[in-house]
């Protein structure tokens, strides 16, 4: 059970607050409600370069990681489809020199046009090494634009293409930031050694005066059921023929969501799940396979994806996949199978909860979608799923027509 | 209004009282050594069992990687399936590593689920048979990620810039060919396992909330094994540094980035100063505000990172700096490097800028111990390298104490470009 307090100041800035006093540190976790779906289609890569701009100073402060460091702190930000994160984590005592830096920069970048020539290109290379000067780096460019023909799931995080990042302005920096960056769009949790009094001070001090800005109401095109099977061919200078296959799945607030989560783990959770044990190890047609999904806030993809050994055929790798999602659809699971699956939510969620920054990271995410709450009522979510529900939903979601399929063969 | 140019008043971290929490010490009947961390809110544990049976000990390549793998994979009693359906049906994770010198079997488990659990690792270590067929997977299925490894420049510039510092015999310079995993035979297995795990020397890590009776539990399990019936067998390797130290390697003509690796042969923990020269290397490229990362990433945007650290091995190191740039700025970057290598030997670390990296260093450690898996590792790191927690107390010391003076003598005797390798692999 993470217990929190909430309070909402009067620009919109919600903020959470979860006490641990077993710890001599604090974290602030600053979640901004945009990613890579809210960009517009000829300008993506934005929501991720925009994290990148955020170290580069703010309007009263000129370097943001300085003074952080100097008060002994470390600080991180990612970038999804869905949202952005920033977090930091710093000895309590020096709590408020989170507070100074973050509420500086949501009250105003500095703007640096040195900054957003520099990031430019660092993003660049993060984009080439990650995705372009590795083998297969490329798959879920291809596959995303395969499965997705109208939701901006159709892009990847880093962008559609270098050029998008090559070709960003000040212009749509400062548009980009005062649409999204304000404090209605945005959720604070801190947690750690603090007490919910210090930070609804802080909270107040730093973050009071912030203009509110515009909420922002998402209005994104909605990807249209799928009606026929689509299958795209790749041929690439990689060493080992590879397949990855799809499925369109719940989004991430729907019971499917929970079922298909469970499947992911059924198919290709560990070393005695079935992807594992029948592809790997006994018809030995794959050197790895995997079975995952993204978590994603809009409907997401189911994925299965693994490495042909030489000499077997795609036909026969494709088939044999496809029989180990028909065992799903046609026959129940058995007791212990899903009593596995179950056991093994609870433990993750077990160590997920560890630290302060993945508990911070958390209730961001469950407030994020709706209500911080949820976090302590996951499990039971899962505990409720029966073996019905799992064959209902696989075959409800492993049809033909809803599937994607991307084989890359070796040149 | 408040004056957001003004930054709020903190509190020194070099000023707080770090203490490591000390850990619970026993011996097994059969001697071996139990350390444990209590801790913790979670109802999760960590146990780890380090054997020397690292590739330190093995006469031939991958044999010892390749037993440690296929702890997992058939006992007398269970074959692959039913060992992974075990530990997975309890929510658990068995896990197992190989390096240098040491090979490790770790578990992350609920602590309700400890007692089921160690039974089951203790088969492993005991009664593993390396099937034939499991064996034959294995190899086929490395030697395909092995092919798709060597197209990648960082897999193929690390594996090269470590046989330059230590050359290609020694365990620390080595690498795997495909050949390697064909040559290998389940009869070399077997004779590993017994000599260097039924017999070998074992040491036990344990933390998180750990069952009250935990130290009878694995007594009753592991402390009648024949563990540490066998002494270690005393094995010096040469170093064999390459003479040539600059090499440009085109792995993939089509690559756009070079991995660039510069690397010098180091002392290890055990010099007096080490400590001294982990705040000089924090400086040049230890962290995100260090001078390789603020000048070349953040000034010159070349590359999405940039580090340098010393290597975490027991009996050398080597003094790495390491990136992935872009193909046509690697000979800026390294240009670079060296520019930062020669600021920090012409001049003294300014007061400012050394108070900050004292600070950052006391303060990320101060994170680094938050959490009992965090504390554990700390102590294992200690444990394996032959030190105490005196050498804790000592690092502390250092950082508050280290002078610019004393950097710069260090930075003077080190960071000499004409002693590192340097490499490009595009």
């Amino acid at each position: 059970m993470i217990t929190f307090e909430r309070f909402v100041l009067d620009n919109g800035l919600k903020v959470l607050v979860h006490e641990d006093h077993s710890t001599p540190m604090a974290v602030v976790n600053i979640m901004y409600d945009v990613g890579a779906r809210d960009e517009n289609p000829d300008k993506t890569g934005f929501a991720h370069l925009f994290e990148h701009l955020m170290f580069g100073g703010s309007i009263n402060i000129p370097d943001y990681d300085e003074p952080l460091q100097r008060a002994g702190g470390e600080n991180n930000a990612y970038t999804t489809n869905d949202l952005t994160n920033y977090y930091c984590q710093i000895p309590a005592e020096n709590i408020e020199t989170a507070f100074w830096l973050e509420s500086d920069r949501m009250l105003s970048l500095a703007f640096s046009k040195k900054s957003l020539e520099v990031q430019r290109k660092v993003v660049c290379e993060e984009f080439k090494e990650h995705y372009l000067n590795k083998p297969y780096g490329d798959v879920w460019h291809k596959m995303r634009e395969l499965a997705y023909t109208k939701h901006p799931y159709r892009w990847m995080t880093i962008g559609k293409e270098l050029s998008h990042v090559e070709n960003a302005h000040i212009d749509d920096v400062k548009q980009f930031f005062f649409k999204h960056y304000r404090p209605v769009n945005a959720i604070l949790v801190v947690a750690g050694h603090v007490t919910v009094e210090q930070v609804k001070r802080l909270s107040e001090k730093w973050f009071g005066d912030i203009p509110m800005g515009d909420p922002y109401v998402r209005n994104l095109p909605k990807e249209p059921p799928q009606t026929e099977k689509r299958v795209k061919e790749v041929h690439a200078a990689v060493p080992l023929d590879a397949l990855i296959k799809t499925w369109h799945m719940d989004a991430r607030l729907d019971k499917g969501y929970y079922v298909a989560d469970m499947i992911t783990e059924i198919l290709g959770g560990g070393g005695s799940s079935r992807l594992y044990q029948q592809l790997v190890k006994e018809k030995q047609y794959f050197s790895n396979v995997d079975c995952y999904h993204f978590g994603s806030i809009d409907s997401g993809l189911l994925t299965v994806e693994g490495k042909l050994v030489k000499g077997v055929k795609m036909e026969d790798a494709v088939a044999a996949i496809d029989d180990e999602i028909q065992q799903l659809t046609t026959s129940l699971i058995d007791e212990p199978e899903l009593q596995k699956i179950k056991n093994k939510t609870e433990s993750v969620i077990a160590f997920e909860d560890m630290s302060i920054m993945s508990r911070a990271n958390s209730l961001a995410m469950y407030e994020l979608l709706g209500d911080a709450s949820m976090m302590n009522t996951e499990l039971q979510k899962y505990q409720d799923i029966t073996i019905a529900d799992i064959r209902q939903y696989s075959q409800q979601i492993f049809q033909p027509h809803n599937s994607n399929t991307l084989l890359y063969f070796a040149n | 209004m408040i004056n957001r140019t003004v930054a709020p008043p903190i509190t020194d971290a070099v000023a707080f009282d770090l203490r490591l929490k000390p850990c619970d010490r026993y011996t097994l009947d059969n001697q071996v050594p139990v350390y444990a961390i209590n801790a913790g809110a979670q109802e999760v544990v960590m146990i780890e069992w380090v054997f020397y049976a690292g590739n330190w000990y093995e006469s031939k390549n991958i044999v010892a990687g390749t037993t440690n793998f296929m702890l997992k994979n058939g006992t007398q009693q269970r074959n692959a399936f039913s060992i992974n359906e075990y530990f997975e049906f309890y929510g658990a994770y068995l896990n197992r590593s190989c390096y240098n010198e040491t090979a490790t079997v770790t578990l992350h488990c609920l602590s309700k689920h400890v007692a089921e659990l160690l039974p089951v690792v203790a088969e492993l270590l005991t009664e593993s048979i390396f099937p034939e067929q499991e064996l034959a997977i294995y190899k086929q299925n490395q030697k395909q990620r092995l092919e798709v490894n060597l197209k990648k420049c960082d897999f193929v510039s690390n594996r090269l810039i470590d046989e330059y510092v230590y050359g290609f015999h020694h365990p620390y310079g080595k690498y795997t060919s495909t050949l390697d995993y064909d040559a290998i035979e389940r009869t070399e297995l077997e004779k590993f396992f017994n000599r260097f795990y039924q017999q070998g020397t074992c040491r036990v890590f344990a933390a998180g909330k750990l069952p009250t009776d935990l130290d009878q539990q694995l007594n009753r399990v592991f402390g009648s094994l024949p563990l540490n019936s066998a002494a270690l067998p005393e094995i010096n390797y040469s170093l064999n540094p390459a003479t040539e130290k600059k090499y440009r390697i085109i792995n993939d003509k089509e690559g756009v980035q070079g991995a660039i690796r510069i690397a010098q042969p180091f002392f290890n923990r055990h010099h007096p100063d080490f400590p001294k020269v982990q705040v000089l290397n924090n400086i040049f490229g230890g962290f995100f505000g260090s001078r390789l990362m603020s000048n070349i990433r953040e000034d010159k945007g070349y590359t999405y990172g940039i580090h340098s650290y010393l290597q975490n091995h027991i009996h050398h190191s080597a003094w790495m700096i390491s990136t992935e740039a872009g193909r046509d700025v690697c000979e800026a970057t390294i240009t670079e490097v060296y520019k930062e290598m020669e600021l920090l030997r012409q001049e003294p670390v300014e007061q400012e800028e050394l108070d900050l990296v004292k600070n950052y260093m006391i303060g990320s450690l101060l994170g680094d111990l938050d959490g009992p898996f965090q504390i554990i590792g700390r102590w294992k790191t200690y444990i394996l390298n032959g030190l105490d927690e005196q050498y804790f107390y000592n690092s502390i010391d250092t950082i508050r104490k280290v002078t610019a003076d004393d950097l710069q003598t260090l930075a003077q005797q080190h960071l000499n470009p004409e002693k590192f390798y340097e490499l490009v692999v595009v």
